[in-house]
């Protein structure tokens, strides 16, 4: 495994450019005077209201759960995928192609499904 | 089962540095454990190399950006700081240097300043698994388009940070949509990979390459008739909307939303955010790269004369030609197309693409079945 260990470094090598390019920033940005408008957040030039975190679509929500959904099942398609072309080729498995297609058939149809019970259901729009 | 990594850097540090040890006085000698300091040796060049890798090609995009799109709309771009305002980079990031770094009030600074941070992790561990030449990358992973898929889903994280944390209304919102956007294009993005995984029968990105290796009809993009430049296209549509890129920048949309979600940083945290969209947008063309236009593979076409000149060349000229070539595409589809509303953008994906890739993938497996696939 010491072979992936750069990987694990290489983790934190993103952080550790950032934290030392927004110092220098700090270090060697000029210091402008601190009024109370230099902080006020910038919402095209007219006085903020009330607080920033508002309410929002639940629509993102649903999305967010149809993304997981979804992605998950393309993952799960992975293993089947890498081994398909030696299914193919006829090398000794203990599946049988048929038995692949079938199972392919019937993982994707229960996707597609999915994908029309949310279309159906409105969720899939966006108002 | 894990592959062996080769490496040619590292096995030659590995081979070397005790040997080089070696020359030490006898009295320290028991105490360097000089296999460690091979692997510390190691990991250092790979920092480092990945350091550079991913920064240096950001100059060049964004100077290329600037030339294209002013090009494309008869104007000539950045000219006066050096000849045709090659200079001008220098200048922006002098002038980015020495701007004040500052949270708004009201910001939750702790995850403010958290979001630049986090922004370029994801784009470099990408980097780590593409192989840039024959044995030129930091780790064949046998996973590694799954893994590029689970950076994709960590480098949403800044976005939503950078925004909620920005106490700014259309921060919040240009996070939300980025959010929303991305997550749903990764999706077709994923299918689209996983048709490439099918279709080569391996998940390493080193193994894709291998499968590709002949004349430039062994590529993906031509090997599966029709199936593969198809593919490419859908590649190509949903990874732009995954880079927040116009036609797809419904984030950003200046007409609406200000600058997006870093419209209240500035200096070098708003450089973070800039850079890491550079280095995402470099990571993306080499993926198309390695998966559809055949990686480090001379385009040979089978006449021998020419393929020895072209084999000459080495595999990374044409691996970085390539990548620019997928660049350029990047860069001519938000000049030609126009911007859809955010409804129409997520009807095209889940409307459009979704169902579409379930097609293609299933067209894929019979693909596969009769082979249909060119020798």
């Amino acid at each position: 495994m010491t072979e992936y260990l750069p990987l694990l470094f290489i983790l934190f090598l993103g952080s550790i450019i950032a934290i030392g390019a927004i110092l220098v920033g700090k270090i060697l940005g000029y210091q402008s005077k601190n009024t109370k408008n230099k902080f006020a957040p910038y919402e095209c030039g007219v006085p903020t209201f009330g607080s920033a975190r508002i309410q929002f679509k639940v629509e993102y929500y649903i999305f967010a759960l149809l993304f997981l959904i979804f992605d998950i099942e393309a993952l799960f398609l992975f293993p089947i995928a890498v081994n398909l072309k030696e299914i193919f080729a006829g090398e000794p498995m203990v599946i049988t192609p048929a038995i692949v297609i079938a199972d392919l058939i019937i993982f994707v149809s229960i996707l597609f499904s999915g994908l029309v019970y949310a279309w159906k259901k409105g969720f899939l729009k966006w108002e | 089962m894990l592959p062996s990594v080769t490496h040619p850097i590292g096995d030659f540090v590995r081979e070397n540095v005790p040997n080089v040890l070696g020359y030490l006085p006898d009295f320290i000698q028991p105490y360097i454990p000089s296999a460690e300091i091979a692997t510390l040796i190691n990991i250092i060049i790979c920092m480092v190399a990945i350091a550079v890798v991913g920064i240096a090609p950001v100059p060049v995009l964004i100077y290329m950006e600037r030339k294209v799109c002013a090009h494309i709309q008869c104007r000539l771009g950045p000219m006066r700081l050096g000849p045709h305002g090659v200079l001008q980079l220098v200048a922006d990031i002098a002038k980015l240097l020495f701007k004040e770094v500052y949270a708004p009030k009201g910001a939750d600074k702790f995850l403010f300043y958290l979001a630049p941070i986090f922004v370029l992790t994801a784009p470099f561990l990408n980097l780590c698994v593409i192989p840039f030449d024959k044995n030129l990358q930091v780790a064949d992973l046998s996973v590694a388009i799954p893994f590029i898929l689970a950076m994709n889903g960590f480098g949403i994280l800044s976005t939503l940070l950078g925004g909620w944390a920005s106490n700014n209304k259309y921060s919040l919102i240009s996070s939300l949509r980025s959010g929303a956007q991305i997550i749903s294009y990764e999706i077709s993005f994923a299918m689209i990979l996983l048709l490439v995984v099918m279709l080569a029968g391996s998940a390493s990105l080193g193994e894709i390459t291998a499968s590709q290796s002949g004349h430039f009809w062994d590529w993906w993009i031509f090997k599966a008739p029709v199936l593969g430049l198809l593919a490419f296209i859908m590649f190509l549509v949903s990874s732009t909307a995954e880079l927040n890129r116009a036609p797809f920048d419904i984030a950003e949309a200046e007409q609406e939303l200000t600058g997006g979600f870093h419209t209240e940083y500035n200096g070098m945290a708003f450089a973070m955010f800039y850079l890491a969209e550079y280095i995402n947008l470099f990571t993306t063309s080499c993926i198309a790269t390695v998966c559809f236009l055949g990686g480090y593979h001379a385009p040979t076409i089978g006449i021998l004369a020419i393929d020895n000149i072209l084999n000459f060349v080495p595999g990374i000229v044409w691996f970085l030609g390539k990548t620019f070539f997928v660049v350029w595409i990047y860069m001519m589809f938000r000049w030609t197309f126009v911007r859809p509303r955010v409804d129409q953008l997520m009807a095209l994906e889940w409307k459009f693409l979704l169902p579409v890739n379930l097609l293609l993938l299933i067209f894929g497996v019979v693909f596969l079945a009769f082979g249909w696939i060119l020798p």
